[in-house]
């Protein structure tokens, strides 16, 4: 401890008390580190989820459209079906425990785990969301498409998705808050994400208050971003409209 | 070109199409009229199987196009259609909304597809709106880009869904007068209209159709000039 907390902490001054017990907490033996090394695995657990969610969801979204007119593949919509009531009627934390100790159950790193079975989750969500996006199109684009020569599946990529696309951008950003949140379960399943890595702290500290506050500004902040970009992007989608 | 064999079709046990035969030859103008509700429009959509018949043939170009074996886009390419509504892509300029389909599906460069695009515009006279959006458009110019747009692909037949019906009386002329300008180029053109004027003045053969059939079919003279039909005689009276 410095000299100048010290004479600080003589004087009996509360706030220098509090600081001296920040220091204590996070920097004593590096400990901050942890907390940077678990922020780092929540991003990228959850821009890795948030890719194969995009995947999975437009992927089953499309097959799940595609279906209402095409008999051969009605028995792929109802594998999608099963697979959006398995997903998201389980909770994740089940799922993430079942992934790691059962689905991959010689896996030494928790991250790519966590990262497929968030994404898989996410994915379920995700194609929902898409699908309205798609049911939101109006039908003369599919057929205008159509008429041109296009297949249904070219149609869809180029004319459809674009469109549904700016149709759910907010839900897909609200999507991606609730999965931001919801990986701070990953600590389940050995893998040291943020949360985890506050509680780790918390335990050799004994400094409950500091770590916890510390871990949800975090995350607080990090949502706030997100809305903020969210915002933004509204924003200019609706000049777009003007054009 | 085309050859309709006792074509039918029904919406859930509604038979809208109740066996239509006619034939369409390269550099005809046919138009169709008919009350609403007579199945003008499903019998245009039947002929690019946007509908899908549940009886009866097309075919088009030597091929039936209600085979299942058959490549339907391939052959859509060389049939055009216009919408009533326009369905002009809204998330692309004029310029995408025309080269989009002959260079993905033609393998166009684009170079040749735009130098193409803005040839047709300028026909249209709109040239200078290349780089629209869409939403920036009149309904009239809307649907001038939305013929341009089928043409674009080069089609062999142009379909046309009552292409003035949505436009503000003011913009139907402009439409019309391209229309007039594609027939006298000679291009195939099957169109589903209420501008009896157009019909008489463009088309070399009216099908009138009530009730899922073709009542009477003829020249614009017989047709307006001498209607045998009773119900055609009073469906003009009541439009002309």
């Amino acid at each position: 401890m410095n000299p100048f907390t010290l004479l600080l902490l003589a004087a009996g001054n509360p706030f220098a008390a509090w600081l001296a017990k920040l220091h204590e907490t996070f920097l004593v033996n590096d400990r901050y580190k942890m907390m940077i090394e678990g922020f780092g695995n929540t991003i990228v657990i959850t821009l890795g989820a948030l890719a194969i969610g995009l995947v999975i969801g437009t992927i089953v979204a499309v097959i799940k459209y595609l279906a209402e007119d095409s008999r051969s593949l009605r028995p792929a919509a109802a594998i999608c079906d099963v697979y959006l009531t398995v997903f998201r009627g389980v909770p994740m934390v089940v799922q993430l425990l079942i992934f790691f100790y059962v689905v991959f159950a010689h896996a030494k790193n928790g991250i790519p785990v966590a990262i497929i079975a968030f994404g898989i989750n996410s994915g379920a969500y995700m194609a929902e969301l898409i699908r309205s996006g798609i049911n939101a199109v109006d039908a003369g684009q599919m057929e205008a498409g159509r008429s041109l020569g296009m297949s249904r599946l070219q149609t869809m990529r180029v004319i459809i998705l674009p469109q549904a696309i700016r149709y759910i951008l907010p839900a897909i950003f609200n999507e991606l808050i609730a999965l931001l949140k919801e990986t701070s379960i990953a600590g389940y399943v050995a893998v040291v994400d943020l949360t985890r890595a506050a509680n780790l702290i918390r335990n050799n500290t004994y400094d409950a208050v500091n770590t916890l506050f510390l871990v949800a500004l975090i995350y607080l902040g990090m949502v706030v971003l997100l809305e903020q970009i969210l915002k933004k992007l509204e924003r200019r989608l609706r000049k777009g409209d003007k054009r | 070109m085309i050859n309709v064999k006792n074509l039918q079709k029904s919406f859930g046990g509604i038979e809208v199409l109740k066996g239509i035969n006619t034939e369409i030859d390269k550099g005809d103008v046919i138009c169709v009229i008919g009350p609403s509700g007579s199945g003008k429009s499903t019998f245009l959509r039947c002929l690019n199987m946007l509908e899908r018949p549940t009886g009866g043939q097309i075919i088009f170009e030597g091929d039936d196009l209600t085979d299942k074996k058959i490549d339907l886009d391939l052959h859509r390419q060389k049939m055009g259609m216009v919408f009533q509504q326009f369905n002009l892509f809204p998330h692309m300029t004029v310029m995408k909304n025309l080269t989009v389909a002959p260079m993905m599906l033609k393998k166009v460069p684009e170079e040749q597809a735009k130098a193409k695009a803005l040839e047709l515009l300028g026909k249209v006279g709109l040239a200078d709106r290349a780089d629209a959006y869409p939403n920036q458009l009149s309904g009239g110019q809307k649907q001038r880009v939305a013929i341009v747009r089928a043409l674009c692909m080069e089609p062999d037949v142009m379909l046309f869904d009552e292409p003035t019906s949505a436009l503000d009386p003011e913009m139907v002329g402009e439409v019309l007068d391209v229309m007039k300008k594609l027939a006298a180029d000679g291009m195939t053109m099957v169109v589903v209209t209420h501008e009896m004027g157009f019909a008489r003045e463009v088309s070399n053969r009216i099908l009138f159709l009530d009730e899922g059939v073709i009542l009477e079919e003829g020249t614009p003279d017989e047709i307006f000039g001498h209607p045998k039909n009773e119900r055609l005689q009073s469906f003009l009276a009541k439009v002309l």
